[in-house]
């Protein structure tokens, strides 16, 4: 299943009177079905705010946001679910601490009342690489590159067409990063699968994704193809200097 | 080498309760250069630095030779680390808002380290904290001084880290991720500030770091970490020539820009690795 994502400006404010902060001015850009789209830009400046907005895990934003051409807000709670879900970055925090892999990955299906959880759960874990045998197995017994699979298994069991992936690498160590990136781009070549992934890395944006936004201070600065990264063809100021910046630190300079 | 600033062998270190070392056999000498340590989470690379200041309070540290400048650090009692730490030696860690008090200025932070090192007044004190900040290229040293330090962003909080750990004026600095919270382009201010206080003031530094690209772009030599063991030296220069398959598996894992799309090469970790290098 794949779908498309349009956001048009989207814009939030968190607090209230003197004290509110418009963390998002005015954001907009649109994912075709299918493509990965990168989200890069220094910390703080919106990234994780665009997908919880997406994902509804905030609901006081303005602005509209198409799924296949539907209204988000619109679409029943239900089905929202079977087409887009999350995984965060940190594979310790999402997952509930005293619940087994099994109880984690049948609380979605239990909810959505599907049938053949057994089933579903097995397939889920074969997907993400992990035994099944690990369905009883808690997230302490687990280590973090495991977590992270269980976190994409839950996110995958209801078959959505859209993941919203903040930062899923930037706990994991880089072997770990690398099976895990190798798991995303194979689930998304073989489901057709739609990214919006935030990261800190250029090199996992030039990696796995097709075009990325570069964000500061809540806007989007610049949207590039992965194609300008080697040679910084960006042009915003701000954009040239991170992808300046990533180019010297892989001392390619 | 003209005579290296830290002589390390055969270091081993078991934490208290544990079943196995977590640290095992590390030789090295360091000199007036930046030496990396490189290994994933857990490999013994944070171990490794804080016993060099022994902040391992109840682990049981055994080495033929730890030997720092004119010390024998194993036989130096606690009430002697403590004119050590700090003063010859310094240590900076990943998050400065962890080791900076919250509730009192980050100016009188730094002065404070100095007036605890040296027989100063508070207004030497004072005029010395501002010209540390100005050294870590913090352009309003004035203003930053009477911040708190929820105040200042976390590569200003590094740099005032650095500042108060230079006033100091330590032969041997260890750096455990110290940039490893940082954004990319802060990240690189950072290690140009570091970089240029080794190489002007001739210190001795250990850069401890998760990150391969940042050991073999800003060290001279990188120590290569696996279970608590070093499995391979290398020149930072000479990263493609790394002969051991843990660090060519490393190497292959990690996306670079401009490389190819194909399936990232993922480690198939020998039971070998773990087992002592022949002698
Ligand atoms: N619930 C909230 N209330 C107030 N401010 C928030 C809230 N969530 C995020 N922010 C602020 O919004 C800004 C953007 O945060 P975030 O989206 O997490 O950035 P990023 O993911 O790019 O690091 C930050 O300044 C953050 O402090
Ligand atoms: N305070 C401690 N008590 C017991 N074991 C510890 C302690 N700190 C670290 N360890 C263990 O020692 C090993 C090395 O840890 P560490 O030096 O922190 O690795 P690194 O810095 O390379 O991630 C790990 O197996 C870790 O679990
Ligand atoms: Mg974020
Ligand atoms: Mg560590």
């Amino acid at each position: 299943m794949t779908a498309s994502l349009e956001i048009r400006d989207l814009s939030i404010t968190f607090g209230e009177g003197p004290d509110a902060v418009k963390v998002l001015p005015s954001v907009s850009f649109s994912v075709a079905p299918g493509e990965c789209f990168g989200l890069v830009g220094e910390s703080g400046s919106g990234k994780s705010t665009v997908l919880r907005c997406v994902s509804l895990l905030t609901t006081i934003w303005s602005g509209e946001v198409k799924i296949d051409g539907r209204d988000l807000r619109e679409l029943p709670l239900k089905q929202r679910c079977r087409l887009i879900q999350m995984v965060f970055q940190d594979p310790y925090g999402s997952l509930h601490p005293r619940q087994s892999v099994r109880t984690t990955l049948a609380e979605p299906l239990r909810i959505h009342g599907l049938d053949d959880h057994e089933g579903r759960m097995k397939r889920a874990m074969i997907e993400v690489g992990l035994p099944v045998g690990f369905l009883d197995r808690f997230p302490h017994q687990l280590s973090g590159g495991q977590r992270q699979r269980v976190a994409i298994a839950r996110a995958l069991i209801l078959e959505p067409a859209l993941l919203l992936l903040d930062e899923p690498t930037s706990a994991l160590d880089v072997s770990v990063q690398a099976e895990i990136l190798n798991l995303l781009a194979r689930l998304r070549e073989e489901r057709g699968l739609t990214y919006v992934m935030v990261t800190h890395d250029l090199a996992v944006v030039d990696h796995m994704c097709d075009r990325f936004a570069v964000m500061l201070r809540g806007e989007i600065t610049e949207i590039l193809p992965r194609e300008a990264i080697p040679g910084n063809q960006a042009t915003h100021p701000y954009a040239r200097e991170l992808i300046g910046a990533s180019l010297d630190y892989e001392g390619r300079a | 080498m003209t005579d290296p600033i830290l002589e390390v062998s055969n270091l081993s270190i078991r934490y208290p309760g544990a079943s196995s070392e977590a640290v095992r056999g590390v030789s090295f000498t360091l000199g007036r250069e930046r030496l990396g340590v490189v290994g994933e989470s857990g490999s013994g690379k944070s171990t490794v630095g804080r016993a060099l200041l022994k902040l391992l309070p109840g682990a049981r540290i055994t080495a033929d030779r730890l030997r720092f400048e004119d010390l024998d650090l194993l036989a130096l009692s606690e009430a002697e680390m403590l004119k050590v730490r700090g003063r010859r030696m310094s240590m900076i860690l990943q998050d400065p808002k962890f080791s900076l008090n919250p509730i009192q200025r980050v100016g009188s932070q730094v002065a404070e380290t100095c007036l605890r090192h040296f027989p100063v007044s508070r207004a030497e004190a004072k005029a010395k904290t501002l010209e540390m900040l100005a050294a870590v290229n913090i352009r309003d040293p004035e203003r930053v001084h009477d911040l708190y330090p929820h105040e200042i962003s976390g590569g200003m909080g590094q740099r005032v880290m650095i500042a108060m750990m230079l006033l100091a004026d330590p032969d041997l600095v260890i750096a455990d991720e110290p940039t490893s919270a940082l954004d990319v382009t802060v990240r690189l201010q950072v290690l140009n500030i570091l970089d240029g206080l080794v190489r002007d003031r001739g210190i001795g530094l250990i850069m401890i770091s998760h990150d391969l690209n940042l050991v073999r772009n800003f060290c001279d030599r990188v120590l290569i970490m696996y279970a608590g063991r070093v499995v391979e030296t290398l020149k930072a220069g000479e990263f493609d020539k790394a002969q051991h398959p843990y660090t060519r598996g490393l190497l292959a894992a990690q996306p670079r820009i401009g490389g190819p799309r194909k399936p990232l090469a993922v480690l198939d970790r020998r039971p070998e690795w773990t087992e002592e290098l022949p002698a």
